[in-house]
This record gives C-alpha cells, structure tokens and sequence, in this order.
C-alpha cells in the first residue's frame, strides 16, 4: 500500500552560518514498498531458478537477507535490481545445499549494475520450461552466468547445460512465435 | 502470493528485522493507520492524514525497516475498535514516545494523563510540563502529537471554552468529545 518512490531531501551544510544545499541525499523509502513493487518479480526469479516447489524458501530467504542488509544500502538507485541479484544469489545457494557440485563463481555483486530483469511478461514463459531448461534460461539471462558456472549450479557438463539452454531458447522461440 | 507475505512478516519480527510494523483499521471517522515498533505503538495516522506521507515519515525517522505487520497490532486495533464503541475509557498500550522530544512531550505525557469525559486548557498543558507561559507551545505539541486518540490531545480545548484545533479536522474532535459525553449528542 505504499506509494513508493524515493525520497530526495536537499542535504544542508552544518557547518557555517551559510548553510548551502552542498548535495543530495537519497532516503531509503520504506521496505513494504519493495515488497508492494517487486515480491512479483523477485517471486519470478525463485520459481524460474529453483522451480515451483522451493521459489516460496528461496523467496523468504530473498526478503529477509534484503531487510537485513536494507538499512546500510547506500545506493538505493535500483532497488529491483538488488532485490533481483540477492533472489540469485540465494537460487544459487539452493542449488549448492541440493549436493550438485560446487559453484566456482566470483564474490556477486551486491549491487546490480544494470537492471537484470526485462518487465516484458517472458519469465511467466521461463517459469513453465523443464526444470533444467528453465534454470538454464534464468542463471544465463538473468544472472548473467556463463556456461561453466551455469554447468556447475546445475551439476551437469557444460556441453549438457549448453543443451539444456538450447532447448530451453528454442522452446521459448516457438511460444513466442 | 499472501501466505508468503504473511510468513515473511512473522520471520522479520521473529528476527527481530521488522523495526516499524503497521496497520490499517476501521473507524467511524474513517481509516486510521498505526505503527508500532518493538517497544510499543509509535504512530496514529488520522483519516485525513496522507498514510504513505507517514510510513515515509517512519522510514526517515525510526527506520527503513517498515512492513506492514497486522499481527504485531491485534491489540491496539482492538481497544481502538472498543473505545470507538464507547465500551474502553483507558488504552493499556506500551508506547514508544520517540517521535516528540523535550517540552513536546512533556506536554503530551500531561494530555496522556487527562482522564476520559474530561477536558483541560492549553494554558493547565503548558503549566503541567512546566512552564506555565508556554501557551502557544503547548498548542503546537497537540498539533504535533503523533499518538492521537491515544494520547487524548481531543480533550485539551482554549480557556474560553472554544474548541481550538485538531489534526484530524473540527468534526473529529468534536465527534470524539460527543462520544466521550463531554458534548452533548
């Protein structure tokens, strides 16, 4: 129910009688917000990566690390995308804590550069591929994985989790078509 | 999609990660919002204020952790509901007074203290929290009071007898003092 949005308060100099607009402090809006904006999406991402049994897990997980992170974010300029690289960050988890081979990523940012995720209603498609189709479509689209790593979360060769991605595209094509 | 928010609010506040948790019931004078933290209610938004003004308030002021928690607010909604119904006189609710300092609050813990059906001055307000010329002082702390209907600032009227302001409009305050007998119905 909140109408969220940030907040942008001029910022006043302390010091000195003149006290100038020295520069812009953003203002972290209240966390219902991201939840009222992005739990859709962020619930996407679970059911696209971990499948439909274990999004609500990976969901809850999601959530709770942002609020515990929440109020030290000092750039709030992209929400969506923090909320959507933390759901990966803990899909990827799950897939290691399930047994399927160790995950030789680099530390994920915990900011997301570019927003990660088009708005454009495909990921309703994603989330209705095979299980391994799907996970690869996700970890290579949006978590932005190559090959190897996408291998690795899933604890296949590479040359399988280029197939699984293959098949998953192509599936996804033909919908689209 | 809701079993999960409902789950994931529990997690918080069992985490101790929800800071702000709140809701929003029914009154006769329309929807109120309120806002506790885990120390006690912190916030009563009137019908007339703009809530997401005040949850944003509350992400500045307490912190950004607010989450709207229904449960964390069982009890304030219902003695709220039962004073509505003229069946309540005295809140028994922990309060986090936070958001008013110094002479502010010592005002409003003086109109906290002024028993239901009964009213007082500004000028008796200013002389309870000491200092008896801060008439004007004492008025804005009502106006700024935010634990209205709670803390009663609806009780404390002008010495002449004119009803003086209110955050949620006139005809609320004049509605709550009908309610508490103090005018006439």
């Amino acid at each position: 129910m909140v109408n969220a949005g940030l907040v942008t308060q001029p910022a006043i100099s302390r010091s000195g009688p003149s006290q100038r607009l020295i520069h812009e402090v953003t203002e972290l809006p209240p966390f219902q917000a991201l939840i009222d904006e992005h739990a859709g999406d962020v619930m996407a991402v679970c059911r696209g990566t971990v499948g439909r049994g274990d999004a609500d897990d990976c969901f809850q997980e999601t959530f709770i690390s942002a609020l515990r992170a929440y109020p030290k974010l000092k750039d709030a300029g992209n929400l969506r995308g923090w909320l959507i690289t933390i759901a990966h960050r803990k899909a990827i988890d799950h897939h290691r804590a399930r047994g399927r081979g160790p995950l030789p990523v680099a530390e994920v940012a915990e900011v997301a550069v570019e927003d990660p995720l088009p708005d454009d209603g495909i990921w309703e498609l994603v989330g209705a591929l095979p299980p391994k189709q799907r996970a690869a479509v996700t970890l290579r689209y949006a978590s932005d994985l190559p090959h190897a790593e996408i291998a690795a979360a899933l604890g296949c060769s590479p040359e399988a989790a280029r197939r699984s991605l293959h098949e998953g595209l192509k599936r996804l094509r033909k919908e689209l078509a | 999609m809701k079993d999960s928010l409902n789950r994931l609010a529990e997690r918080a506040a069992a985490e101790r990660l929800l800071d702000v948790a709140y809701a929003t019931t029914d009154s006769p004078f329309g929807t109120l919002l309120l806002a506790t933290t885990p120390k006690g209610l912190v916030r009563v938004g009137l019908p007339n204020q703009d809530a997401d003004e005040l949850l944003v308030d509350l992400a500045t002021r307490v912190s950004p952790r607010v989450l709207e928690a229904p449960g964390q607010l069982d009890e304030a909604r219902r003695e709220l509901e039962l004073y509505f119904e003229g069946r309540l006189t005295d809140f028994d609710l922990p309060l986090d007074w936070r958001l008013s300092k110094d002479f502010r609050r010592r005002v409003l813990r003086a109109i906290a203290r002024i028993p239901y059906g009964q009213t007082r001055s500004y000028t008796q307000m200013a002389t309870s929290a000491g200092n008896e010329r801060a008439v004007r002082a004492a008025g804005s702390a009502c106006g700024s009071n935010p634990l209205p209907l709670v803390v009663p600032c609806h009780r404390v009227l002008r010495s002449g007898g004119g009803l003086g302001g209110y955050g949620g409009g006139l005809p609320m305050k004049e509605g709550l003092l009908r309610l508490e007998g103090v005018l006439d119905r």
